[in-house]
Formats: structure tokens, sequence, C-alpha cells
């Protein structure tokens, strides 16, 4: 028993968010017009469970007979999870009452996903992998057909579900090929005996199946086709939530398995990255500048960002690894904001989405417009925003990796993405309209969303506060 | 205590983040004002505090590096925002923020009623913090920040009242705008500012290092090693001085600069941002030591520039423009100091010109104020009795610069000269000697034409002393003008010369390179002493007989050397001579060829079918996406085959 308990005690991160979303449930149930007491719960809770992640930063090792790790990797991502979540729950409470579907059943769904990503960051089996996967989509898959009356929403939920199912089944395919070549499905046993297990083709197509689940996730080219079409039918928070939560999930899950040292050596695992990486870079940046629902260009521009992020992974070399960690942190909170400030000026029936109704907002709704070129000159990568920083370090780290041709793809695709990033600023700032911003912001949102533009900020001019706390991971 | 030295440089940052942000929303210009000059106040108080802190400890413990966060690192170039205090930096401190908050005190008189005014001690503060990060700094790479952030605050200053008409004196034909003098100073200042750069990355080459620490204590060893780049590392640095501090050929810029409000002409392009090439000078005085030849180079273009300008100034009508000559004249006397081996003196002469020129151009603006924008001292005259404080301020600053002693200015100026004349040559003191006797002369000049003799001002004006809180700074300034040459008392007249005291370990390693003169008979100082009194005494003579008793002369001698009057009226034609052959080209080959013929053709050309092929592609990808589940699917498969076939095949 008391083995036990220390043994929860040591992964308290992800049991605190399944004790809070029990919680809901409980009150969802019990609670007639339970929607407010939800939401407060749900924020206090996620801020109690954000510094239990944070306390947990310096714990080791692994427990329930080498199922999860504690700490360090896994507590930086349950960090950064309970962050966003935090912040899409904030924001949605707006969203929801603007839509009409105000419920509090989309805070527990944003929770129990919120415990499925934290599962496989904290993964030491691809087992706990695939249960944190499953329990991560099977909520999304829910949210995103959270309107339930609005069509787009129901399309949006069922070409999930049925592109997810078919990507889990690969995923879930591959553990078993590679629990047949191993015999094991413990990550560091596979890992460590990547020599042996190498020579088998049934490692391989196992391995191979895992990448194009992973890549389904993550939104790599060309195991994309979903995110589009699923960020534009989706509530828009939850779109955020799905491009920066869902997604950093997906790597923190891909990290783990496919960045190690062992691999270094591993050149076919590179190529492929490598391929899906600049795949999705020019698919992903290139389809963005013909879009003009602005949702759908985040959605693309989403697809070219996990293109820069696998470069780093096919870099598979140190700072590779820190690289990506830096990119998943700032892109976080640059995408948030950018899927936030979208919400905030939403108005019902998919209206003020494109990017004409963004012109004149610079003089109409100044604070918005300054926080929202924030984000879009972030996400384009130019200093002294984070992204820069984020492209940087992954660029090095691939180049370090002779891999210069990536690099030079993703150098020339960052400057097409330039394009339609600044002609959002561009509309804003340089062009008019009629249409009047009348819908409020809360306080709420316009403080969540100032939070998520400062930290773009300070991450970019002081790189290292969170440099440091990656490099102590290694 | 020295750890408070972030402090020094954060407030004016916050006071520019306050005005500037809010500024606009406070609709108070006392609580606008107050903010602009408390901040400079409490970074004076804090420096002060730490020169006190300096004064009570041992020589050799004065010098203090503090890092305050590690700004960029890339390979093996780090860089910190580290601030160096020691003597050097500390006098410079003092100054920049002691005058510095004197100004902004009399500005809240002076911007009185401007639209504006919030932006105004905005721009102000910010200059402070560059200039302070500028004179702290202890790597070249945070010194060419405050560099270029004194420049921009410089530009946006000058062209403050933007629309504002302004005379360029002919060689610019049309209605040129403040705005015009703004672009040209910042033009000017960026020639300079390449120069700097260059050596700049000549500096990281050569030493693998931007920390002064670092190049400053490995260069004797590279050039015994015999390396010749100190040479032009020295000469490119001083290229960006003679940018920064107008000196020849870059001087051109100040002179309309003066377009600017007044008090920034006080701030900087008087007593603070124009000694920067001197201050620099002096920092890297090591390097200076290590190349003789830059050294002469350095005292060549000093005195050209303090004679040159000094006749240009004999002939100005407008009130600003014979102080703006008078300082790129005096600047030039700075940098003979510097050439001739005479650090201390040359920075002796930095903080005395700070209180003396300061308080000429705020007494010119308290005049100009006065007389209802009125510039021209040809329509002043008989201001004595109207603005009697003014007046006499005004005074003390002419004799200072005239070198009357006891005065500061006599002390500086002397100093250099003397300098001049032991470890540089006659002919360097000649033309020194000379140039003090034309500097007593043209403000003599001034100060008879704008407050002496018959009133020339029509009766629509009605002159008036200035408030107090414009006098008050005059008053204090006017005090340290007598007093601030007592810290640099010679030897010879039983004074301890406690300045080049002071600031000796700065200049240690430097002096051990240059040739220490020999003793020198202090009856020989005695001599050239007096003979600078005397050129001194024989100008302020001379001008007050041409300009108050024997008008009728002056008006006689100008047209009888018609030649000569013109050629100095027009500035020798530099601006002209700039315009024909720098300017002129420079705008046509930009215009004709680069814009027209390649800019729009070439490279507008290859970017336009870069873009239009794009297009092209992103339209026919986005067909792919058809909305349809099973061709996502089927897309899907594809990758699995072709992710497979990587890993299995190859």
């Amino acid at each position: 028993m008391d083995f036990l308990g220390s043994e929860l005690l040591a992964i308290a991160p992800v049991l605190s968010v399944t004790i809070l979303s029990l919680l809901v449930l409980v009150v969802e149930s019990l609670v007639t017009d339970s929607e407010k007491i939800s939401y407060w719960v749900s924020v206090f809770g996620l801020l109690i469970c954000g510094a239990i992640s944070i306390s947990t930063l310096d714990l080791t090792g692994n427990v329930f007979n080498h199922m999860v790790n504690v700490g360090g990797y896994g507590s930086l991502f349950a960090t950064l999870f309970t962050t966003a979540a935090l912040l899409t729950v904030v924001l949605s409470r707006d969203y929801l009452r603007k839509e009409h579907v105000s419920f509090g059943e989309f805070y527990l769904l944003i929770l129990f996903s919120t415990v499925g990503m934290m599962l496989m960051a904290a993964a030491a089996d691809l087992i706990i992998i695939f249960l944190g996967l499953e329990l991560m989509s099977i909520c999304l898959y829910v949210l995103a057909g959270f309107m339930r009356k609005r069509s787009i929403s129901n399309e949006a939920a069922l070409k999930y579900f049925l592109l997810g199912a078919f990507a889990t089944g690969f995923l879930l395919f591959g553990i078993a090929l590679l629990y047949g070549a191993a015999g094991t499905t413990n990550i560091s046993y596979i890992v460590e005996n990547y020599g042996k297990l190498a020579a088998s083709p049934l490692f391989w197509v196992g391995l191979g199946l895992l990448m194009v689940g992973f890549a389904f996730k993550v939104g790599g080219v060309p195991f994309h086709m979903w995110i589009p079409d699923v960020y534009q039918g989706s509530p828009t928070t939850v779109s955020g939530f799905m491009a920066t939560g869902a997604k950093a999930a997906a790597f923190s899950a891909f990290i783990l398995v496919f960045a190690h040292q062992e691999f270094e050596s591993g050149e076919k695992v590179h190529t492929a990255l490598a391929f899906i990486a600049a795949a999705s870079m020019i698919v992903g940046n290139i389809v963005a500048i013909s879009q003009s629902n602005v949702k759908r260009m985040l959605a693309y521009s989403s697809i070219a960002h996990a293109g820069y992020m696998l470069a780093g992974l096919a870099a598979g070399n140190q700072l590779g690894r820190t690289g990506i960690l830096f990119y998943l942190v700032t892109y976080t909170f640059m995408n948030i904001g950018a899927f936030g400030v979208l919400s905030v000026l939403e108005r019902e029936e998919e209206k003020n989405l494109t990017f004409d109704d963004y012109a004149g907002l610079g003089t109409k709704r100044p604070f918005l417009a300054a926080l929202m070129s924030i984000f879009m000159l972030s996400l384009a990568g130019i200093p002294p925003f984070a992204g820069f920083f984020g492209k940087y370090y992954v660029f090095v780290a691939a180049i370090n990796a002779h891999l210069t041709w990536l690099v030079i793809v993703g150098v020339l695709t960052s400057v097409i993405s330039v394009y339609y990033y600044l002609r959002l600023v561009m509309m804003m700032y340089f062009q008019e309209s009629e249409l009047q911003f009348t819908q409020p912001s809360s306080v709420s949102s316009l403080a969540v969303l100032t939070i998520a533009a400062l930290a773009v900020v300070e991450i970019g001019v002081f790189p290292s506060s969170i440099l440091s706390l990656i490099n102590n991971l290694y | 205590m020295y750890n408070l030295v972030s402090y020094i440089t954060l407030l004016p940052l916050l006071g520019f983040l306050i005005n500037g942000l809010f500024g606009k929303k406070l609709h108070s210009e006392r609580l606008s004002g107050l903010i602009g000059s408390g901040v400079i106040g409490a970074s004076f108080t804090i420096a002060a505090m730490m020169f006190l802190e300096m004064l009570r400890t041992p020589v050799e413990d004065r010098s203090h590096v503090i890092t305050v966060f590690n700004w960029m690192s890339a390979g093996s170039l780090s860089i910190n925002v580290a601030y160096q205090v020691d003597q050097l930096s500390i006098l410079m401190t003092l100054i920049v923020t002691g005058v510095g908050f004197l100004i902004h005190v009399y500005s809240i008189g002076y911007m009185h009623g401007d639209p504006a005014f919030w932006r105004f001690f905005a721009y102000l503060n910010l200059f402070i913090f560059m200039m302070l990060n500028l004179v702290l700094a202890n790597n070249f790479l945070l010194m060419f920040l405050g560099w270029e952030g004194v420049g921009l605050c410089s530009y946006l200053l000058i062209g403050f009242w933007h629309d504002k008409k302004f005379d360029t004196g002919g060689y610019k034909t049309g209605s040129a705008t403040t705005s015009d003098a703004a672009k040209k100073a910042f033009v000017v200042n960026r020639i300079g500012d390449f120069g700097f750069l260059i050596a700049m990355f000549l500096i990281f080459n050569l030493f693998g290092s931007l920390t002064f620490e670092d190049v400053f204590s490995r260069a004797s060893a590279l050039v015994t090693a015999g390396d010749k780049t100190i040479f032009w590392i020295t000469l490119l640095l001083f290229v960006g001085a003679t940018g920064k501090s107008a000196q020849i050929p870059l001087f051109v810029w100040l002179p309309d600069a003066m377009a600017g409000p007044t008090p920034v002409s006080a701030l900087i392009h008087a007593a603070t941002m124009v000694t920067a090439g001197v201050y620099m000078v002096a920092r890297c005085s090591i390097l200076y030591a290590l190349a003789p030849a830059t050294m002469e180079i350095v005292a060549i273009i000093g005195v050209a520039t303090a004679l040159f300008a000094a006749t240009m100034g004999l002939v100005q009508n407008d009130i600003k423009k014979v102080l703006a000559y008078s300082t790129i004249s005096q600047l030039g006397y700075m940098f003979l100091g510097l050439g001739v081996g005479g650090f201390a003196s040359g920075i002796f002469h930095v903080m005395t010109h700070a209180f003396f020129k300061a308080l000429l151009f705020l007494g010119a603006g308290a005049v100009i104020h006065a007389m209802h924008e009125e510039q021209d001292i040809q329509n002043m005259g008989g201001l004595k009795s109207k603005m009697p404080t003014t007046y006499k301020t005004f005074l003390v600053a002419a004799l200072a610069i005239a070198g009357i002693p006891p005065l500061s200015g006599f002390f500086s100026k002397d100093e250099i000269l003397f300098r001049a004349f032991t470890q540089g040559s006659v002919v360097f003191w000649l033309i020194g000697w000379v140039t003090a006797g034309l500097t007593a002369f043209y403000m003599f000049r001034l100060v008879s034409l704008t407050f002496e003799g018959e009133e020339r001002w029509g009766h629509d004006k009605h002159p008036h002393e200035a408030p107090r809180v414009m006098t008050v700074p005059l008053i204090v300034l006017a005090v340290l003008s007598i007093v601030g040459g007592l810290v640099g008392i010679p030897v010879s007249l039983g004074g301890g010369n406690a300045i080049e005291h002071w600031l000796e370990p700065v200049f240690e390693r430097a002096q051990t390179h240059l040739s220490t003169a020999t003793e020198i008979s202090s009856s020989l100082e005695y001599i050239l002493m007096a003979a600078s009194v005397i050129a001194g005494i024989a100008g302020i003579y001379l001008a007050r007989l041409l300009y108050l008793k024997r008008t009728e002369v002056a008006t006689k001698l100008s047209t009888s050397f018609k030649g000569i009057y013109r050629l100095l009226w027009n500035k020798y034609y530099v601006d002209e001579v700039y315009d024909v052959t720098v300017v002129t080209p420079t705008v046509k080959i930009s215009d004709k060829l680069l814009w027209k013929g390649v800019d729009v053709n070439v490279i507008d050309g290859m970017v336009n079918v870069t873009a239009k092929l794009t297009a092209g592609a992103s339209g026919w990808l986005r067909r792919i996406q058809g909305g349809v589940a099973q061709g996502y699917a089927l897309a899907f498969v594809v990758g699995v085959i072709v992710i497979l076939g990587i890993l299995i095949l190859r």
C-alpha cells in the first residue's frame, strides 16, 4: 500500500488533472445549471495542477513497473498542457455563450483530453502512449462537433473521427509489429536494442507505421488532410487547443520514440522524417497563401509549423530535441493567442472570419489588432518575437545534421509564409471597411490574450529563460 | 553600491515608457514634466552617491564591471549588457545626468503650451537612456547601441516640429522643413557609424571579443607582434567620431541641427551627444596610443576643425548658428587635446564645455522665447535691461568660453593648448591660440549685438525675463561655469590638477606608450597662459570696439573684404560642394539606375515571377483538398507506402 501510495504521488500531475476531471463530472451530473461552477472549478483546478506539474520538474525515474516516467520531460509537457488547457478554458467561455452552446461538459472534455496528453508525454511504454492518445482523441472528436446544430461542426467531428480511427489503426498495428519484433512494448528496451532489432524487417514496418500514426496527429503531409476541415469546423477555441495541446502531445510521444542517441546512426528514420518535414513545409505554406478564411489559413500554417518542428526531429541531434521543445512552448502561446483573437472577433454563423473582415481592425479595436500583429509576426518568425528563435534552433540543428537542403526548403517556405501572416496585419492597419466589431470582449479573454502576447515577447527577448528549463532535461 | 548602476539607466527608460505610452492620456504638462525631470534627477542622485563612494575607496578599487544580463551569445561571441563603472564613466554619467537634469527642468518652461509636450519629454528621457548606455557600456556593441540610439533621438528631436520651416542658408532651394535638417543629421551620422561598425568587425576579428577589458589588455601585445590592424581600427573609430562629434569632414549636419527646439541643441548638440566621439576616443586611449599615426590625424583634424569652424562663426547672424559653429570649434579643441596625448585634458574640456555651452544655448533659448522666435541677432540689441538674469549668466558663459581666468574655460582650454605645445608642435599651439582669439571675438560680437547697444527690434515685440523654471537652471549652470575649472588648476598655479589625477588610472595603459613630456619649466607655462589670456582679451576688446563703438568700421570691413566675407558667410561652400559631388550623384544614380532600372525591372521582376509561380502552385495544390474523406484516406495510404518504402528499401 505504501509502495502504491508513493507511486501515485510520483504521478501527481496526471493524477491531479484526473481527479479534477472526475470532480467536474460529478458536478455536471449532480448540479443543474452547472456551467458556471464547472468553469470556475476547472480554472482554479488547472492552476493548482499547473503548480503541481511545475513542482515535479526535478523528479526522475519511472513507476508502475516501467510504464510511466516521473518528472522532467513529462512534467515540462504537463505544465505546457495545463497552461494550454487553462488558456483555452478561459477563452472558450465567452465563445460558447456567443454560439449558444454554453455547456459545462465542454470543460470536462478539455480536462479529460488533457489527462490523455499528459499520459502521452509521461509514457515509458507504447501502450501508455496509445492509451493517452485515444483518451485525448476521443475527447477531441466530441469537442470538434460541440456545436452540434451546425453542419460544418458535425462534418468536422465525423471526418476527424473517421480519419483518426483510420490512423489509430495504423498506429496500433505498428505497436503490435514492434512487439512482435522486440517481444516488449517498453520504449527504452526497444531503443537500447536498436542494433539487434534493426536486422528485422518487421521492426522497420512497425516503426514506419508508428511514425505514420504520429505524423497524422501532428499534421504532417501527406497525413494532414483532415486538419483544414476539422480546424475550420470546430469551435475556434477548440481548434486552438488542437493546434497547440494536441499537437504538442503528439510531438511529445513522437520525440519519446524517435529522438534518441541510438537512432543518430539511423539514417533511414531521419530521411523519412525529413521527407514529411519538407512536404509539410511546402504544402502548408503554399496552400495557406490562397486561403481567404483566416481560420483555415491558420490550419495550413499549423501544418507548416509541424514541418519546421519535424525538421528538428529529422536532425536527430541534441540541438534538434532542444529546438522542438522550445518551438512547442513558443508555438503554444502564439497559436492559442491567434485562435483566441479569432474567437473573440468571430460572430455567430461563421461571420467575421475572412481576411476582408479584418480590414480596419487597427483603428476599431487597436488593442486586439496589436495583439494579433504580435502573434502573426511571431508565427512568421520575425525577431524579437519568440517564433524566430524556435525556427532558428531547429534550422541550426538541421544544418548541423547535414540536412542543408531541408533548411533551404524551410527558409524559402518561411519567406512565403510571411506573405499570408503580414497580409492579415496589412488588412488590419492599411485597409478601411464599414464593418463594425461590436461584439464585446470580456476582461478575462483579453487578459489571457495579453498573457500569451507577453509570453511571446518575453521568450523572444530572453530565450534563455525557456532554454535553461529544457536543457535541464537532458 | 555599484550594483545600483542599472537603475541609473533604467530610470530614464522608465520615464520614456511612462511619457511615451501614457503621456497623451496624462493631459498634464506638470505631471509629464515632473516625471521626465524627476527620473533624471533620481539618476543623477544615484550617480552622485556612487561618485562619493568612489572618492572614499582607494584608487585600485575604483573600477567595477556590473553585469546586468547576458544579451546574446552565438558561437564565440558573447555579449553582456554590462556596465563599466570607473573614474571616466562616472564623470561622464554625472555630466549627462546633471546637465541633463537642468535642461529637463528648463524645458518645462521652454516647451510650455506645446501640444506634444509629453512626447518631447519622452524623447529626452530616451536620449538620456541611450547616452548613459553609451558612456557606461563595458563593450563596443552596447556602446554602439547607445551610439545609434542617441543618433535616433537626435533625429527625432531635431525634427520635433516636423513641419516647421527652416532656413538652410542657401544650399538647398525650395521650402525645407526641420524634417530635412533631421534627415541630414541622420544620414551624415550614418556615414560615421559605418566606420564605427567596420572598426567593430575588425576588433572582433582581431581580438575575438568586443569587451573593452579583453581588447585593451591584449592590444599592446598584438602591436609588439607587428600587427598593423590597430591603425585601421582606430582610424575607422575616429571616422565614427567625426560624424557624431561634427568634425571635418562630417561636421555639416550640426549647424542644420539647430532647427530643433533650443533645449535639444543645448543637451544633445552641445553638452552631451556631440562629445560622445571624444569620450569614445578617450575610452580607447590605449588603442590610439598604439597607433601614433592616427593620433597625428586626430590632432590635425581637431585643430583644423577648431580654426575652420571659428572663422565661420565670425559672420553668422543666427544666434544659434553662432553657438553651433562655436561648438564644432570647441570639439575640435577636445580632439586636439586627445590627439597630442592629453586624454585627461580633452575630457576636462568636455566637462567645462558642457557647463558653459549648455548655458549659452539655454540663454539663447530664453532670448528667442522673449523675442517671439526671432533668431537674427541683427534684429536684437539692448536686451540686457529687459532680461538681466539671462544677460548676466550669458556673459559669464561668454567669458568662460573666451578663456578669461579664473573661469572654467580658461583652465581646460589652457591645459589643451599647453599639451599641444609641449607634446604636439608649435603649429598646433599657434592655430589653437589664434582660434582662442577668434572665439573671444565671435562670442562678444554675439553678446554685444544681442544684449548691448541700441534696440533694433520692432515695437510689436515685448521682451521680458524668462520664468523662474528657466532662469534657475541658468544660474546653476553659471555657477558651474565659474567654479567648474577649479578641479583642474595646474600645479604651476598652486592647484593639484585634481581631474587629471582622478582620470590617471583610466589612461595609465595609454600613457606608458606615449613619450612623457620632459620637465617643462613653469616659466614657459606662465608665458603660454599669458598669451592665451591676451588673445582672449584682445578678441573681446576688438568685438566690443567693432560692434558697439565703431559700428561703421564693421560694415566697412565686410564691404572691403567682400570676397572673404562671402566665403565665410557661405561656410566655404562646403554644403554646396557636398551637394554637387556626393548628394546629387547619389540621388541621381539611385533614382535613374538603381530604382527605375535595377529595382523595378530586375528585382521586382524576379519577385513578381516567383510570386506568380507560388500563387499558381497554391491554386493547384489546394485542389487536392477536395473535401471528401475517402480522398484523404487515399493520400494517407500513399504516404504510408512512401514512408515504408524509405524505411525498408533503403
